[in-house]
């Protein structure tokens, strides 16, 4: 567990739980607004992205491909606001019609183009490809002090990191207003609070978390991250401030033992090959929520006078 | 066409009128005035061009059928849903510079009470405007918190889940988030729906202090019997205004057939013992 | 190109064609009716979380296959796996709202990544299990008819067949208990059973539509359908039809379009042509459409500012608004110093006349339908007959107060 460990599985745990605190905490707001599917329509969207962005660009590099993903969640989110509004439809069937097509307009693209290597990028956006996120110069737990090997830490690992930082910021920052218009957004219309506006950014934070989050870990993986932690800490407490510091714990806790178990866990079987590290990291945190859903303390509606 | 059969129809000022800011003299005297609200969703209003003045230090009932416009007018009167025309003033001063004067309480039913919180929270939001973004809740906030729990009688629930209050809590809950706001003006939708009497009588005997204090309460109201003993100004809608005043004035049988058209029974109106 | 296309369209461009042809269009006209239920219901995702749940199905089936010798690859096997997990997704997603606090919403994202995540764990297996040979479960996740076995071809005529009948004998008590679920129960509909067969055509679209759109994409089948739909009607048995209608013709014309070029697969097409049936309907549709309601609401603003600039006017009061002013000059009402033109006066005084009318019309006449439908701007000659008016004249009686009784 020594040398080796910090050069396979160091920097693909971190970035693991990195992305999963990214985008749990968003995702408590979305869960309370009834909003939980937005991340669903926003990781669909990805693909469509990425593939524009090649087209543009040309070239298969990340920076591209971010702005792409980026790009192609905004026109979705656009999109469900303009169905949903203007066609005066609700907001699950906006969402439906809207990922669905740009999602089937990406394949289309995708099939007009030959590059294999594209494909490969495809694959890796839908499914993730935590385990080859390698620290390939680090020797063992001495290299955390080495500059040389800190210097060629994977890019996805400061990317995540940095996002994840910004989001608690500005969950701090913008805390008490973000709670009062998601517990009654007329009233937070009231006291003059921007409810339109926080509304918009929340649902762009949690785009940018998808976006940075999705090519470690797959885009319909994050959706994952977005939901399961955040509802399993609601099933553990009745205080928003409580949920969230739960939902960390989870999500980070879900990517730990799914990184560890599909890595270890077919050896432990007997086989010599390991599974998919992303969609383990799903299939704990359902199973975390599986098991709330059964014990947790506040898993239940109370059932009060005048419901 | 039958324009103009009538002489006495004459326009009364035709002497053409500029756009003279202080003709409209109830503006400024007024706690609350709306001038030519109209909201519509879709192409139908749901309240149209209405023009009201509410007096400082009053109580003020709006009455109206269901699906009248009530709760529509006051959301559009505070800018939470478009007005398709029309403005709305505080003290003679355009609504949207005078927030901070104004403590809105919703109807109970527009929030989701299984939202992960406690009483003590919901109360401290109405001291948003104080706190600000960041603002750290000091002694002072806590006082004053529990000091309007106090006002409502529940200052023993603080640390209750929102979710495990009866309607009547809920409704005192919001009553007291709105009095730890320290506005000038109070608009209520509904404060007495669903509740029993003894919450009701609670809850009138702190909007009569707040009246006491000189500060003007504005409810929308469903009891025709009640409101000629709460309240001393009317507002009567129906889509359109169909009559405000003084409720002793107002407040009468044929202004609630008006109002209520043929849903109102006149047996019931005689019951209501107007003057 | 465009022969093939024509071949495609007659279906002539070959048997395999010819059937996935025809099994697209029903598939469409299924899952058209389902969705429409589903969005009546307000629970179009849920398709979605069934979707997404067939995929571990699907492994799980190849993986059977193939430990019992098989080749894994069998149609009806996989199918029979996608519906399996599908099936348990869907009561997944009921047991979590039924027994927590979660709502639908959260229950439907979280079954759907959860067992997607579980899928792509089981896919990791089988390349294992397959040694870099392709397993073909790809075709799955995006839908291919390429390569298409004669039998893949019966399987999904045959599907979207049953699921259009089952539809059909079930249409009426379906849309009673989309309705209105306690109604219906109360008519004596079983409700519980009739839930069931809906949910069960939604899992037979999808799982049958898998090979043909794939997984991701087979729920734009359920959905935008019943969507488009919803722009021409307000009726849910109009509704049916024309979700039905749409959703065949984009399988139809959604196969014959990919069947004219190698890079065009079938689900893609379907889902934009879909798609731009969809955007035909939100613009262009009459009533519900976008541009109609924009033209009906930019008239009615006017409208309301003019009566609005017309009353202050009357009154005597400034006009406030800087759009009433634009409006009224505009409609030549005012000039430009905002002084008041003779054809405004006028208007202004009719205006103050139909207030004072409607206002004594609602003390004296006793229909209330009218007033129902009265927008407020509607001159009054346009809903009450000469006679009536003049009977309201006489109440009013002149000389009558201008005010209006409104006492403000
Ligand atoms: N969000 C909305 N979209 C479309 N129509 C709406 C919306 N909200 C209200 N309406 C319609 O506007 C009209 C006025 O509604 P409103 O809620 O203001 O009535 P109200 O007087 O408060 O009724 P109640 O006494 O039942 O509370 C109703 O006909 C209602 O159907
Ligand atoms: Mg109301």
């Amino acid at each position: 567990m020594g040398a080796e460990f910090v050069q396979l599985s160091l920097t693909p745990i971190l970035i693991g739980i990195l992305a999963a605190i990214a985008c749990a905490i968003p995702g408590n707001f979305l869960l309370l607004r009834k909003q939980a599917l937005i991340g669903d329509a926003i990781s669909h969207v990805v693909l469509p992205g990425i593939v524009a962005a090649f087209l543009v660009t040309g070239t298969i590099s990340t920076w591209p491909m971010m702005l792409g993903a980026a790009g192609a969640a905004v026109v979705a989110v656009v999109m469900i606001e303009a169905i949903r509004r203007l066609g005066r439809i609700e907001t699950g069937a906006a969402m439906g019609v809207t990922f669905t097509t740009l999602f089937a307009a990406g394949v289309l693209l995708l099939e007009q183009t030959d590059t294999s290597s594209v494909h490969l990028d495809v694959e890796h956006a839908l499914y993730g490809n935590l385990e080859s996120l390698i620290w390939l110069s680090a020797t063992g737990w001495t290299s955390l002090w080495d500059p040389a090997a800190l210097a060629d830490l994977p890019p996805e690992l400061t990317r995540m990191a940095v996002t994840t930082l910004v989001i608690a910021l500005l969950t701090v920052v913008f805390w008490r207003a973000l709670k009062i218009s998601t517990f009654d957004e007329g009233y937070a219309n009231s006291i003059g609070i921007p409810v339109k506006t926080i509304g918009f950014a929340l649902v762009i934070v949690s785009a940018v978390a998808a976006v940075a989050a999705f090519d470690a870990v797959g885009s319909i993986i994050v959706i994952a991250m977005f939901i399961c932690p955040p509802a399993t800490a609601r099933l553990m407490t009745n205080r928003l401030e409580h949920q969230i510091l739960w939902s960390i714990f989870f999500g980070a806790g879900s990517a730990v033992a799914g990184y560890v178990l599909a890595g270890y866990g077919p050896l432990w079987l007997g086989s010599s090959n390991a599974v998919s590290a992303a969609g383990m990291i799903a299939t704990v945190s359902g199973l975390v929520l599986g098991v709330a859903c059964l014990y947790a303390p506040a898993r239940s509606r109370v059932t009060a006078a005048g419901h | 066409m039958t324009t103009n059969t009538l002489p006495a129809l004459e326009l009364a000022a035709s002497d053409g009128h500029t756009g003279d800011m202080n003709r409209d003299t109830g503006l400024a005297a007024s706690a609350l005035a709306v001038r030519g609200l109209t909201v519509s969703y879709g192409t139908k209003p749901a309240v149209f061009s209405i023009d009201a003045t509410v007096p400082k230090a009053s109580m003020t009932a709006i009455v109206g059928p269901n699906g009248a416009g009530k709760s529509t007018f006051l959301k559009a009167v505070l800018g939470i849903i478009p007005r398709l025309s029309g403005a709305a003033y505080v003290d003679g001063k355009p609504l949207e510079t005078m927030r901070r004067a104004i403590a809105y309480v919703p109807q109970r039913a527009s929030v989701d009470w299984d939202f992960p919180t406690r009483v003590r929270d919901v109360v401290t939001m109405g001291q948003f405007r104080s706190l600000g973004l960041l603002g750290f809740i000091r002694p002072a906030h806590r006082k004053k918190t529990l000091e309007c729990l106090e006002r409502v009688g529940m200052a023993d629930f603080a640390d209750r889940q929102i979710g495990q209050l009866s309607g009547g809590q809920q409704q005192r809950v919001f009553l007291a988030r709105a009095l730890a706001q320290d506005a000038g003006l109070y608009l209520l939708d509904e404060p007495f729906a669903g509740v029993d009497a003894a919450t009701e009588k609670a809850i009138i005997d702190v909007l009569k202090g707040l009246k006491a204090e000189g500060k003007t309460v504005v409810c929308v109201h469903h009891d025709l019997a009640t409101v000629s003993d709460y309240f001393d100004h009317v507002l009567m809608l129906n889509i359109r205004k169909i009559a405000e005043g003084p409720v002793t004035t107002t407040f009468t049988g044929p202004m609630l057939q008006e109002t209520y058209g043929g849903r109102l029974a006149t047996t019931h109106i005689d019951q209501l013992k107007l003057d | 190109m465009l022969s093939t296309f024509l071949d495609a369209l007659t279906l002539q461009a070959g048997y395999n064609a010819a059937l996935v042809a025809v099994g697209a269009t029903l598939l469409g006209v299924a899952g058209g009716c389902a969705g429409c239920f589903l969005f009546l219901r307000k629970r179009t995702l849920v398709s979605d979380a069934v979707a997404h749940a067939t995929l571990p199905g699907v492994c799980i089936a190849f993986i059977l296959m193939v430990f019992l010798g098989g080749d894994g690859r069998n149609l009806v096997g996989l199918l029979i796996g996608s519906a399996a997990t599908a099936g348990l997704g869907l009561l997944t997603v009921d047991w979590i709202t039924r027994k927590t606090r979660l709502s639908e919403d959260a229950a439907i994202g979280a079954v759907l990544s959860v067992f997607f995540g579980l899928g792509v764990v089981l896919l990791t297996v089988i390349q294992t299990l397959s040694h870099g040979k392709q397993a073909g479960l790809e075709g799955f996740l995006l839908g291919s008819t390429a390569g298409m076995l004669f039998q893949d071809a019966v399987i999904i005529a045959v599907g979207g067949a049953v699921s259009t009948a089952i539809i059909l004998v079930l249409r009426r008590p379906m849309t009673l208990v989309a309705f209105d679920p306690e109604y219906a129960g109360a008519t004596g509909v079983p409700v519980r059973f009739i839930d069931i067969a809906m949910m069960s055509v939604v899992m037979m679209v999808t799982v049958v539509g898998l090979k043909l759109v794939g997984l991701i994409l087979i729920v734009s089948s359920l959905i935008i359908p019943s969507v488009s739909a919803r722009f021409w009607t307000d009726r849910s048995d109009r509704l049916l039809v024309i979700a039905a209608a749409t959703g065949g013709l984009a399988g139809y014309l959604g196969t014959a379009v990919s069947a004219t070029a190698p890079n065009l697969p079938t689900g893609p097409i379907i889902v934009l042509v879909n798609f731009a049936f969809f955007s035909i309907s939100m613009l262009l549709s009459p009533k519900r459409g976008v541009l109609a309601a924009f033209l009906r609401h930019r008239k009615f603003q006017v409208d309301v500012h003019l009566h609005q600039g017309l009353t202050s006017l009357a009154r005597g009061e400034a006009i406030r608004e800087p759009l009433t002013r634009k409006m009224m000059r505009s409609a030549g009402y005012i000039r430009e110093d905002l002084v008041a033109t003779g054809k405004g006066r006028a208007a202004a005084a009719k205006t103050v006349l139909d207030e004072a009318r409607w206002a004594k019309a609602r003390q004296i006449i006793q229909d209330e339908a009218i007033f129902a439908s009265y927008d407020g701007l509607t001159p009054i000659e346009a809903v009450l007959t000469r006679d009536q008016i003049r009977d309201i004249d006489a109440a009013l009686g002149a000389p009558a107060p201008l005010v209006s009784p409104a006492g403000g």
